[in-house]
């Protein structure tokens, strides 16, 4: 199936490379008090944060495992073998020049300067545990907005990120928020002031290096009344044969008339299990939007949700997962509905390749005595082999008799008609597939910023070069 | 044809509430009950007692069950029922009343047999079978084992499949040979008679091959203030080429709690169809497992429900999708009002291989109240490609512009109201072609509305 030598391999394994460990900081293998304060301590938590994690820490020990409901394979993670804090320093640099050469090399093979200069309103780039480089275009800076690391912004603003920390995203929402909320280092703290609208996006860059790490990064977004920002997350990590983790918790908030787009495009390396908890809350004609992109990891577990707590709040996903072989892309979205008027949507195309699985997991929730409130959701997924599978388990609870849900799922295969007519004029039948599937996909793609549907497009593309015949 | 008044004139409050010390069902199966069954059937019975006892309790958290109302299923009040009176019998029987012609009919009240109308001569002839199900674990053995629960209860309530055949003392047992047509329906009627009687229905219905056959049952509760449970379970088995149609018309009162487990297996070219209308109980569940296992096979699960006061009804489905080519098609509709609560968890399973398989899953919520509570739960599992599957679930609301169309033609407000939520239950009903069956399950629905 997917040849070695495929230009897919390549595009695949662009994050596929690792430099040796130079950490000077290192939390040991396992998870104990200990080892939060540890943490605790080189971060300079005020008491408060440190108390925070401590509770945390007993949550996580307290609940179980989801795999009632969720994939089996989570069995395979052994919480005593992953190493939780692994970092050269706390404090970002704000050139790339003061950021070691090891790390820099890494950030650019990846990209990221070139990304800063040339259309990025700041990035932060986060190595393993902690952000080595993080910076923000001057003119941003000076509007006010806020663009800081987790410890920075708990420690410096504790005025404005205190009242939100921790509150989108309960810790003990599931046993993963339990276990970020416990040990989480780095993520970005963004705040950004009443009207000012950030016309780039401020860019997020998470690399993980060591082998059986724990990365556990948290992200909390303020958009005051009537401003706009659009964040843009990218994640990679080199291909280790043992489990590596990534557990982040983003909590977004978009207060009255605000619009908020977080971008993800995830391309983990295939071992690495991403168990992420994101949530926004949108209030009064606020919007939240979440464009989520999953290409890698051999589990992902993501539902991104919106609470949408003021009326005429609009909550939307739009959500692309990939699966290939040994992977399973289990995605989907939560929209709650808590105020009249509010409305959501939900798109979600998945394309299962080889033995690939992806599941869409949905829930929708319209309390009774809400008035005009609507729902739509579309899933649907393709089918490229015989090995492939896909899910769909949404579920749906309506109380009342102003509102309206609809959800509407397909599952379909690549026409063998299509194909066939391409075929004929004149296109190999690798061309004709990647086409197709970008057909499939296409009406979101164009939805991303367009540096983004550019590089889907092309991994597509190579993708089914590599799956025909 | 039918005459609804008759069918629903329910009201016997006069009659006092009958005393009686039984054991209740969970202290275990009377050994006298079962005392003249082979001894294989003994054990098999015991076997399930002990499985009904070692397994877990529903629970909320398991998503077999979840959004449904687990601590409803109280089941320590419910015994098995007193012998009925002479007067009992006679009064039940005439009673019994549904459809005008039939090829057979069976009368069951707390598990007693009270009446076998035998199928006619002509039929009998051929080889067609319709008897208790206790005669024919003696006199066909061989088909009773291989069909007997022989599939498991995958979707969430194994613990009741194991009550049930821990309990079961009585059912139908209907067979159709090879290439034989049975034109009219066969008819059975479960009542729930005394206070808190326990009943387990079951019947088995084995079509072979080209053979075509439709039965009916109706569950119903003789006293409408009397509670009682009924944990039924149901093995239809769809024989080459043969016709199923199977309509369940669940109509016990508002205080029943019942659990119904059916499962239908279709083989190459049969076709399996069932319909179920759900107007009564106070919480029931009815899981729905269709096994399409040949090519061409076809199965329709349909089904409506019209719940009110504080009625709950949770529906969970499997359309398994074994072989290749082979269809499935499912059609929910749900009205709901007051402050009823509706779940519906619903998978399309495509196994392996299972390719060139097309199946639909659509659920339709009607609300009409602010306090009616609908959780829709369409699943589908694809491991197959070459499929061709979708499902769709909404939940709205009557439409205002065809509500003031029908007013401002100077229909009353109920009347239009019952008018809008009938055109949307009829798409459902249409379904079935069987006319007289088709007027009876309206007769029902309009019933329901005319009680409240």
């Amino acid at each position: 199936m997917v040849n070695q030598a495929s230009p897919l391999e390549l595009e695949r394994n662009v994050g596929n490379f690792a430099y040796p460990e130079t950490h000077t900081h290192d939390a040991g293998v396992g998870l104990t008090e200990k080892t939060i304060h540890y943490i605790a301590d080189i971060k300079e938590d005020p008491d408060w944060v440190r108390q925070f994690r401590l509770n945390a820490y007993k949550t996580f020990l307290s609940k179980p495992m989801p795999t009632h409901w969720a994939s089996k394979d989570l069995e395979a993670i052994v919480f005593d073998n992953i190493r939780y804090y692994l970092s050269g320093g706390v404090q970002p640099k704000r050139n790339w020049e003061d950021v070691p050469d090891d790390v820099k090399r890494t950030f650019e093979r990846l990209g990221i300067p070139e990304q800063e200069r040339k259309f990025l309103a700041g990035v932060e780039a986060q190595f393993d545990s902690e952000a080595v480089y993080s910076n923000i275009k001057k003119a941003v800076g000076e509007q006010g907005v806020i663009f800081v690391g987790s410890r920075e912004g708990l420690k410096d603003h504790p005025e404005i990120f205190r009242k939100w920390f921790g509150k989108v995203i309960p810790t003990g929402d599931n046993k993963f928020s339990a276990l970020n909320s416990a040990v989480f280092s780095g993520g970005s703290f963004i705040y950004v002031p009443p009207g000012v609208k950030v016309k780039h996006p401020l860019q997020a860059y998470f690399r993980i290096n060591a082998e059986n790490f724990g990365q556990f990064e948290r992200t909390l977004i303020i958009c005051d009344e009537g401003s706009e920002l659009t964040y843009m997350e990218g994640c990679t990590a080199p291909k280790f044969n043992t489990a590596t983790l990534h557990s982040a918790v983003v909590e977004l908030v978009a207060m009255k008339g605000a619009k908020l787009q977080y971008i993800t495009v995830q391309n983990w390396s295939a071992n690495v299990f991403n168990l992420v908890t994101k949530r926004g809350i949108a209030h009064e004609d606020a919007e939240v939007k979440w464009i989520d992109c999953n290409i890698g990891s051999r589990l992902t577990m993501k539902y991104p949700g919106v609470i949408m707590k003021g009326r005429r709040a609009r909550g939307e996903v739009l959500s692309i997962a990939l699966a290939g072989d040994g992977q399973h892309q289990d995605t989907g979205a939560k929209m709650v509905h808590a105020a009249d008027e509010t409305t959501s949507n939900i798109i979600s195309k998945s394309i299962s390749i080889g033995k690939g699985r992806a599941t869409y997991r949905g829930l929708v929730h319209i309390p009774k005595h809400l008035k005009n409130c609507k729902n739509n959701t579309e899933c649907d997924a393709l089918l490229i082999n015989s090995t492939s599978r896909t899910d769909t388990y949404p579920a749906i609870t309506v109380r009342g008799t102003g509102n309206s849900v609809q959800h509407e799922a397909s599952v379909s295969q690549v026409s063998a008609e299509q194909i066939f007519y391409m075929q004929q004029r004149g296109l190999t039948e690798a061309q004709a597939m990647s086409l197709s599937v970008n057909g499939f996909v296409n009406d979101l793609v164009r939805q991303f910023p367009m540096e983004y549907s550019v590089e889907l497009k092309r991994l597509i593309e190579l993708e089914m070069e590599g799956s025909v015949g | 044809m039918s005459n609804p008044t008759a069918v629903l004139d329910e009201v016997m409050e006069s009659e006092p509430p009958q005393e009686h010390s039984e054991p209740t069902i969970l202290s275990g199966p009377s050994v006298a009950r079962s005392a003249e069954f082979p001894a294989w059937i003994r054990e098999q019975q015991a076997t399930a007692w002990s499985q009904f006892e070692a397994l877990p309790f529903p629970n909320r958290k398991d998503q077999a069950w979840r959004f449904s109302s687990v601590d409803a299923l109280d089941l320590s009040p419910y015994t098995q029922g007193p012998k009925l009176t002479e007067t009992q019998r006679t009064e039940m029987l005439d009673r019994s009343v549904a459809l005008d012609q039939v090829a057979g009919r069976l009368i069951f009240a707390d598990e007693q047999l009270l009446r076998r109308d035998p199928l006619p001569e002509a039929l009998v002839k051929r080889g067609v079978l319709l008897m208790p199900l206790e005669r024919a674990l003696l006199e066909h053995e061989d088909l009773f084992r291989r069909h007997f629960m022989a599939q498991p209860a995958t979707l969430g309530s194994a613990k009741f499949a194991a009550l049930h055949q821990a309990w079961v003392s009585s059912g139908t047992f209907v067979y159709v040979p090879r290439g034989v047509v049975v034109d009219l329906p066969i008819e059975i009627f479960h009542w729930l008679h005394a206070e808190n009687a326990a009943v387990f229905p079951h019947i088995i219905l084995i079509a072979d091959e080209l053979s075509q056959v439709t039965v009916i049952e109706h569950f119903r509760s003789a006293h409408r203030e009397r509670a009682g449970f009924a944990c039924g379970v149901n093995d239809l088995v769809v024989g080459q080429g043969a016709k199923v149609n199977y309509i369940c018309a669940q109509n016990w009162n508002e205080k029943v709690l019942s659990v119904q487990m059916n499962t239908t297996t279709v083989s190459r070219e049969a076709s399996g169809l069932s319909l179920n209308v759900n107007l009564g109980g106070a919480y029931s569940r009815f899981e729905s497992l269709s096994r399409l296992t040949g090519q061409g096979a076809r199965s329709d699960l349909l089904a409506v429900s019209v719940t009110d006061g504080t009625q709950e009804f949770d529906a969970r489905t499997l359309q398994d999708h074994i072989c290749p080519h082979t269809t499935s098609d499912l059609l929910y509709k749900n009205a709901l009002t007051d402050r009823a609560r509706n779940t519906f968890g619903g998978l399309i399973r495509v196994e392996p291989h299972a390719h060139f398989t097309d199946a639909y899953q659509t659920v339709r919520n009607l609300l009409l109240s602010d306090d009616a509570e609908a959780n829709s739960m369409p699943g589908l599992e694809i491991l197959a490609d070459n499929v061709k599957c979708s499902h769709g679930a909404t939940s709205g609301q009557i439409n205002e512009d065809e509500m003031f169309y029908l007013l401002s033609r100077g229909i009353p407000l109920p009347v239009a109201r019952q008018l809008l939520v009938s055109g949307f239950l009829n798409e459902v009903v249409d379904r079935l072609d069987h006319p007289a069956i088709t007027a009876l399950v309206h007769d029902l629905i309009e019933a329901k509305f005319a009680r409240r």
